[in-house]
């Protein structure tokens, strides 16, 4: 291939599309939306409509009012990422999107556990189990537990098996925020 | 002023000659402001009718049409033009009424959620919540529809905001604000220098053009490159007139119901240069096996249409004219040899040879189908405006009438809209009332929005409406007789006992002249003697009913495969 100007012409044979549609991994969607009415519906519509699994969304406020951050985790190897980005960005209403590099980003969710332990030796080992973890108790009754816990997915999910024997009587979790990491705006 | 003043001064401001729509309750206030406005309101007779006739309007004029509807149901019989609009990017401002904020959300009569329902079907859509946010939501709805790709768009306004005093002046500057909203033209110089080499390198090219080309206003463009470089071209079924046909470069359509020239040249192509189209189904078939040996330079001014189906070598963001202006001389500078597509010539050549479209022709009185389209195009010279409906009358039209200019061939390409015809031919008419606006259609879709008859007679437009009679829905019943062992299932639309309709009546009654037609030899006269007709003109042409439309790409299968 030749230097931009020249009269050399380039082999067709050379020419490469553009990576692959599936990258398959996991990757972590970082939007910037416009606080309108129905801005998620038009998100969550999208990715129905198109066919694109959502694995995690989550919604909240930014330091400006007039602007939402939403987050959305999805898997590269069932889900056609650039489609996925494109067609978002012809979203009127979304104002930015990174697909944020795994090793550049910070990314934590936060989940709540009800363990259903009454006081005795099983409290016990709970209680240590959520402070290896670094959980917090916020509820506690005779019958049960509230543990508070935040970080990344794989460490939520590594509680969760820890705490199953004990009678995890329900879970919920928020779905991953990220933040980039160093100086730069996400 | 009232808000609904302001609309029709915002309305306008971007120019607006005329409006298509039906009034009713949530939308009173803003018909009672045409009352004073001095805007063209065209009624139709039926919400989809308006929304089509917009379509039609802006189709062939490159315009942004009006389309007016009330809440409820009036607004979800926009739902199918909405989407009829979105599929062929065209851009029409849909304005509905809304029952009133406090009822909102209670399933108050005539409530929809309009917004909800087309949110998948849009480009963009609006509620008003704050009636003094109405000027500044009309205007981006105009700029939204008609910049970058166009599309519809859906400004919902509930009653009683529309009622409210606002304060507007008229001529007023009303800033946009559309951050997230910012269509890219230029095209990347690298990526453009870079398709020109690879133009240069092409020894097996196809320009493959859509209906971008046709949004753009690229024919020159287009044109110009066919000419410097002499790659044989082919438009897709949105884009036809945008290089004229016949021509010694044109392949004719590509797809399903393309020519095997220009599918076998897809087919066998080094490299495809798509401008503005975007590999839909109907023209790639089997996607695994279609171009096998091209790369794709991809041109388009929407980035996801670009690497969706097929993968893009070079892929170019940006408006085709402005980019073909920039990569024309480009590819000149590269002195590229003619010489070297003399090959590929001598291949396109045997194809045209061997594969011309043709047909059997009776052997009596008996009209064929293909016959009649052909018979259209000499009785009207070859210049009419045509819309059509959706089956196999559309594809005859497509393949046979050659079409020399853009938007002079108005259809529902990507929804497939039976019913589109009629009012889009009214629209169209609208938007041009000194040329001759032809419908061509079947038994079957005419039925789907023959209402519009009315609106044709109240506002003098002088469409002239063909049907392409062949008592059955023909392209079904087709795909029964081929895929389904023709075991016919409820496509035979004639009663042995009775004419239903009696279209000669059917005329009469919406004040049209009637005409039937069923001899081969005087059609071209009777035609032009139709044509020729003051007013609107309904013409029956009874053709051979089993015809079937080929050539044909099996559903699923590869373009080398074409049957027929
Ligand atoms: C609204 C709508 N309903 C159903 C169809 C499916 N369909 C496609 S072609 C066709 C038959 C059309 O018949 P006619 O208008 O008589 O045209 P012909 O094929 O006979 O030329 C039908 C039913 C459609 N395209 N649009």
């Amino acid at each position: 291939m030749g230097d931009p100007g020249t009269k050399e012409v380039l082999s067709l044979e050379a020419l490469q599309a553009s990576a692959s549609l599936r990258t398959g991994r996991k990757h972590v969607l970082s939007l910037v939306v416009q606080n309108r009415p129905g801005v998620l519906v038009r998100i969550a519509g999208l990715f129905a409509r198109r066919g694109f699994n959502i694995n995690t969304l989550s919604v909240g406020p930014t330091d400006d009012d007039n602007k939402s951050r939403v987050t959305v985790t999805v898997d590269g190897a069932t889900v056609p990422i650039d489609q996925v980005t494109k067609q978002l960005h012809k979203l009127v209403n979304v104002l930015k999107i990174r697909d944020l590099e795994p090793d550049q980003t910070v990314a934590r969710e936060l989940a709540l556990f009800k363990v259903g332990v009454e006081n005795g030796p099983r409290r016990a080992e709970v209680l240590q189990i959520c402070n290896i973890f670094r959980g917090k108790i916020v509820d506690i009754t005779k019958q049960s537990l509230v543990i508070e816990v935040t970080g990344t997915p794989e460490k939520i999910e590594a509680l969760e098996e820890m705490l199953l024997p004990f009678g995890l009587i329900e879970m919920m979790r928020t779905g991953e925020i990220a933040i980039s990491r160093g100086r730069d705006e996400t | 002023m009232r808000a609904v003043d302001a609309i029709m001064e915002c309305l306008k401001a971007e120019g607006v000659e005329v409006v298509f729509g039906y009034p009713g309750g949530a939308n009173l206030p803003t018909y009672d402001a045409f009352v004073d406005a001095g805007i063209r309101h065209v009624l139709v007779r039926h919400e989809a009718g308006g929304g089509h006739a917009a379509e039609g309007y802006a189709k062939s004029t490159g315009k942004v049409a009006v389309c007016l509807g009330t809440s409820g149901p009036g607004a979800t019989n926009l739902v199918t033009p909405i989407m009829d609009a979105m599929m062929d990017s065209v851009p029409v401002v849909f304005i509905t009424g809304q029952v009133r904020t406090d009822l909102l959300g209670t399933d108050g009569f005539q409530e929809a959620d309009i917004l909800g329902i087309t949110m998948p079907a849009v480009k963009h859509s609006w509620m008003i919540t704050d009636p003094a946010d109405i000027p500044q939501a009309i205007h981006e709805a105009f700029h939204v529809a008609g910049s970058g790709r166009p599309g519809p768009v859906v400004v919902d306004i509930p009653t009683d905001l529309s009622k409210a005093d606002i304060p507007y002046e008229i001529g007023q500057e009303v800033p946009l604000d559309l951050p997230g909203y910012q269509p890219k033209f230029e095209g990347n110089a690298k990526q453009i220098r870079q398709a020109a080499r690879a133009l240069a390198a092409a020894k097996r090219p196809v320009l493959y053009v859509g209906g971008g080309a046709v949004a753009a206003g690229a024919q020159d463009e287009v044109r110009e490159l066919a000419h410097v470089s002499g790659f044989p071209v082919t438009c897709t079924l949105m884009a036809l007139g945008v290089y004229p046909a016949p021509d010694p470069q044109w392949l004719g359509m590509p797809g399903m119901h393309g020519t095997r020239t220009a599918n076998y040249s897809m087919d066998e192509a080094d490299l495809i240069f798509s401008i503005g189209a975007r590999f839909d189904d109907r023209i790639t078939g089997n996607l695994a096996e279609f171009a096998p040996n091209a790369k794709f330079i991809h041109l388009d001014i929407d980035p996801a249409e670009i690497g969706k189906n097929v993968p893009a070598h070079i892929p170019i963001v940006g408006d085709a004219k402005q980019v073909l202006g920039k990569l024309i001389p480009e590819y000149e500078s590269l002195g590229a040899e003619k010489a070297r597509l003399d090959d590929w010539w001598e291949k396109i050549h045997g194809w045209q040879a061997k594969y011309p479209l043709t047909y059997e022709d009776t052997k009596d009185s008996e009209i064929k189908p293909q016959f009649a389209i052909k018979a259209i195009w000499e009785a009207s010279g070859g210049d009419a405006i045509v819309t059509s409906d959706v089956g196999q009358h559309q594809m005859w039209t497509a393949q046979r009438y050659d079409f020399k200019e853009p938007r002079t061939w108005i259809n529902s390409g990507g929804l497939g809209t039976m019913g589109f015809g009629l009012p889009a031919a009214l629209g169209a008419q609208v938007g041009n009332p000194d040329s001759l606006v032809i419908c061509v259609t079947g038994d079957g879709s005419i039925q789907m929005n023959s209402q519009e008859m009315a609106t044709a007679t109240q506002e003098g437009l002088p469409v002239k409406v063909v049907i392409i009679n062949n008592g059955y829905l023909g392209m079904v019943r087709q795909w029964q007789e081929l895929f389904w062992e023709k075991r016919y299932s409820h496509v035979d639309l004639r009663d042995p006992d009775n004419e239903v309709p009696n279209w000669m009546k059917l005329a009469d009654a919406y004040g049209w002249t009637g005409v039937r037609l069923e001899k081969k030899e005087t059609l071209v006269d009777d035609l032009r003697a139709a044509f020729a007709t003051p007013g609107p003109v309904l013409v029956d042409v009874r053709v051979v009913r089993e015809e079937n439309t080929y050539p044909m790409i099996a559903p699923g299968a590869a373009a080398r495969d074409m049957v027929g």
